[in-house]
């Protein structure tokens, strides 16, 4: 039996501050993360990228996905909400909720990618597991409906079971020998764990035995109390929420159960040798922040870290000082046409060293509060990253 | 110094009580309200900052000690234009948690004993304030309401002359704030419902703007199109564009063309740097016009991006990208931005 562990009731459980140790000097770096080992050996079965919001998760998983299949590996990447021209270079025109060959693959390997659709993921697996007329009476059900389209944490809640469901037929039909996993652009990464946990908890909660008590036990267990609540319940949210909410609830009750399993199923996976966790990060506080939190949880729960990718940081091209670029660009005269341009170009240069200096003092900072977690940093590329080629460059600087 | 509620017309945003930030995840919407909030806080205003998710977000801002669900102060808003000490007024900061709403709430209106327990002990916290659908946003924006309508009752508590909220992300916003169609199909009558409806009325009102933040890519201008339309489709009124972390503007568009193409003049930049007291070897060259291209590559499509947000027609707002982070300091300096462009 697998214990999936629960949260704190009110919030996320979380140290309250950084905890991280002051730097120990310019020595302390982290051991470095060898990316192509990780894609050559085949005992990784799944990569999952995850990290705080914004920070290139997508980006990241599309380029080690192509990057495996083009050193010979059967992939299948599973990415959420991927930037639309990201999309379409991959040939994801439409969101139907299955994995399609991508072309353009150098080599032996594949590639085949998808976009999580997540209602859709939702109303098949009931449709997949309930009786047909249930199942219609279940999608119809105003609760459900907003349970599944907006409630939030579905969509981690979703992309845990598409993974599980992925990660099914692989083994079946022998497809793919590796899935890399994308997560949502949730505000913590540690949502993607424990969103499932807290939905089918919910799903499974007091208050919803509750309401099932009525139809199921003898009428005394309905005590005083029970009666209170239930009655403030009506008044406060209208005795129509109520109906719906028992209406869904007598549904799906035997579904639940199995939700829950597949839910811990894939947790249980999760921790298994065959996964490999990437942690990606901006080299901003907040981003470093998430993914400490993160590093601490995965080694909590004892699932397998590979190591910490930070990306888009700053690398000047030159070697200058940020203050002997300022003091040059000072002594040169606005008025004259070149002059000026050479002053820029001394500027730019120095907002870039300023730039790396904080991005370097953050990253030792986590290296020193981390020191085993091996990681790579990959610069912030001109452009954005939004073909093949793109991802490609992305995947080489992610190998070193 | 104005009065309270007064309407001060030297700003964009006369007459508004509510100031909502939205963007897309990791834009700087926190880093905006909180900068909104002290620019709003100049000339003796008093403004409350409110966040919503559970994050502490402002607290580490403002670099205090996590926030209750209570109001504090966490700044004295910057000295006016005028610089008379004792002009500037202050921003207060309060961090909503739904279960606190709902319990504060519920014991204003039913002064429940003993099924205010109860109903933590069965659960119906949890479930009213994480799977009821909407009730959730219900409690957070109801706070918020109460903050802003403060004014015209109570005596103890105090008043505001703004209030600024740290809102949801643009994806999730026109949702979080049309509470009305969230509860519609679920909660059809009960006192919940009429919480919705004062909402909805105060959002729907001149007294609230939605400003949305962005950084000039792609992905987050497009959400910030996305979300534009979804507001004026919910009736939801719509704010400012605020572009942050915009880069400096180091080289003009002939230097920044030139650099694009290669064509910048090595010998005479060789010279200069010489002038400017720089030890010049080929590498350093090299490296200096590399960057001047690829600053000027991405330059370039940031300039895409501002025209894209152009075409949205609605007031735009620049902030800097400083370059040594945000802290207190920092947050200073970008709501004296905000007041020199007139956002507040
Ligand atoms: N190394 C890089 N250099 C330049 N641009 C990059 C780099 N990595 C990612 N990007 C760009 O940054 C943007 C955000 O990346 P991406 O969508 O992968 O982030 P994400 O973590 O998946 O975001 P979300 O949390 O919203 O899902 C994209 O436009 C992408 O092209
Ligand atoms: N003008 C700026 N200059 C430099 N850094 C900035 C600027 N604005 C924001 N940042 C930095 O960018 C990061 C994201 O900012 P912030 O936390 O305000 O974004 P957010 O939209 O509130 O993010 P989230 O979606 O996670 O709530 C922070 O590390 C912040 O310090
Ligand atoms: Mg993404
Ligand atoms: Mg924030």
């Amino acid at each position: 039996m697998v214990t999936v562990p629960r949260r704190t009731k009110y919030g996320p459980q979380r140290p309250p501050t950084m905890r991280v140790a002051p730097p120990r000097g310019p020595t302390v770096s982290a051991p470095d993360l060898d990316v192509d080992g990780l894609l050559d050996d085949r005992a990784n079965r799944i990569i999952v990228c995850c990290g705080a919001g914004g920070v290139g998760k997508t980006t990241a998983s599309a380029a080690l996905a192509l990057r495996a299949a083009e050193r010979g590996r059967r992939v299948c990447v599973l990415t959420i909400d991927p930037a639309r021209r990201l999309a379409q270079s991959m040939g994801l025109r439409e969101l139907d909720n299955m994995p399609r060959e991508v072309s353009g693959i150098r080599g032996t390997g594949s590639l085949d990618a998808m976009m999580l659709d997540m209602k859709r993921t939702f109303d098949e697996v009931v449709e997949a597991h309930a009786p047909p007329a249930k199942a219609e009476q279940i999608l119809a059900n105003p609760f459900y409906i907003a349970l599944s389209s907006s409630f939030a944490g579905t969509q981690e809640y979703m992309a845990m079971e598409k993974l599980g469901q992925l990660h099914a037929e692989s083994v079946r039909a022998g497809r793919w020998d590796l899935i890399v996993v994308d997560t949502p652009p949730s505000r913590s990464a540690l949502d993607f764990l424990d969103a499932p946990e807290r939905l089918s908890s919910l799903l499974d909660g007091r208050f919803i035995k509750l309401l099932l008590a009525p139809t199921r036990g003898p009428a005394r267990l309905l005590s005083a109390g029970v009666g209170l609540v239930t009655a403030t319940v009506s008044k406060l949210l209208g005795a129509q929420v109520l109906r719906d909410v028992q209406a869904f609830v007598a549904a799906f009750d035997t579904l639940f159960g199995g939700f829950r399993q597949r839910a811990e199923a894939t947790y249980a996976l999760l921790q298994t040798r065959g996964t490999a966790f990437l942690v990606v990060a901006a080299a901003e506080p907040d981003a470093l922040r998430e993914a400490a939190y993160f590093v601490e949880r995965l080694t909590a729960d004892q699932m397998p870290l590979a190591g910490l990718v930070v990306n888009r940081v700053t690398t000047p091209a030159a070697s200058l000082s940020a203050e002997e670029a300022l003091a040059g660009a000072s002594r040169l005269d606005p008025h004259d046409s070149t002059q000026s341009a050479v002053a820029g170009l001394l500027r730019v240069h120095a907002e870039r060293v300023r730039v790396q200096h904080r991005e370097a003092r953050l990253r030792r900072r986590f290296a020193a509060a981390h020191p085993t977690v091996s990681s790579v940093a990959v610069p912030s590329l001109p452009s954005d990253v939004h073909d093949l080629a793109g991802l490609r460059r992305i995947g080489e600087l992610l190998a070193g | 110094m104005s009065p309270r509620g007064s309407t001060d017309h030297s700003t964009d945003w006369p007459g508004v009580r509510l100031h909502v930030v939205t963007g897309k995840g990791g834009t700087g919407k926190s880093t905006v309200a909180a900068s909104l909030a002290l620019a709003l806080a100049s000339r003796g205003k008093h403004v409350l900052l409110c966040e919503v998710e559970g994050r502490q977000g402002i607290a580490q801002l403002f670099d205090v000690p996590p926030l209750p669900y209570a109001e504090r102060r966490v700044a004295h808003g910057p000295d006016s234009a005028a610089g008379q000490p004792g002009q500037a007024g202050d921003v207060y900061a309060l961090a909503i948690d739904p279960e606190s709403a709902l319990m504060e709430y519920l014991s204003m209106y039913y002064r429940l004993g003993r099924a205010g327990k109860l109903l933590d002990r069965f659960g119906v916290i949890d479930f009213a304030t994480t799977i009821a659908p909407g009730v959730r946003d219900v409690l957070l924006t109801g706070k918020v309401y109460e903050a802003v309508h403060r004014n015209r009752r109570g005596k103890n508590h105090r008043q505001y002359d703004a209030v600024v909220l740290d809102a949801p992300p643009t994806g999730r916003i026109a949702q979080f704030l049309d509470v009305n169609s969230e509860l519609a199909g679920l909660a059809k009558v009960g006192p919940l419902r009429s919480q919705a409806d004062n909402v909805m009325s105060l959002l729907r009102s001149r007294l609230t703007t939605v400003h949305l933040v962005t950084v000039l890519e792609d992905m987050p201008v497009q959400e910030t199109a996305d979300g534009i339309a979804e507001l004026h489709r919910s009736g939801l009124p719509v704010g400012g564009v605020v572009v942050n972390q915009v880069r400096s503007r180091a080289l003009d568009d002939e230097d920044r063309e030139q650099a694009m193409a290669g064509s910048l003049p090595r010998e005479a930049i060789e010279t200069d740097l010489v002038k400017a007291g720089v030890d010049v070897t080929p590498q350093l060259v090299d490296g200096l016009l590399q960057e001047a291209r690829e600053h000027a590559e991405r330059r370039a499509l940031e300039d895409s991006q501002r025209a894209r947000i152009a075409a949205l027609d609605v007031p735009t707002y620049d902030l800097g990208r400083l370059p040594d982070g945000i802290d207190l300091g920092g947050l200073y300096e970008l709501a004296a931005d905000l007041i020199d462009q007139g956002m507040a």
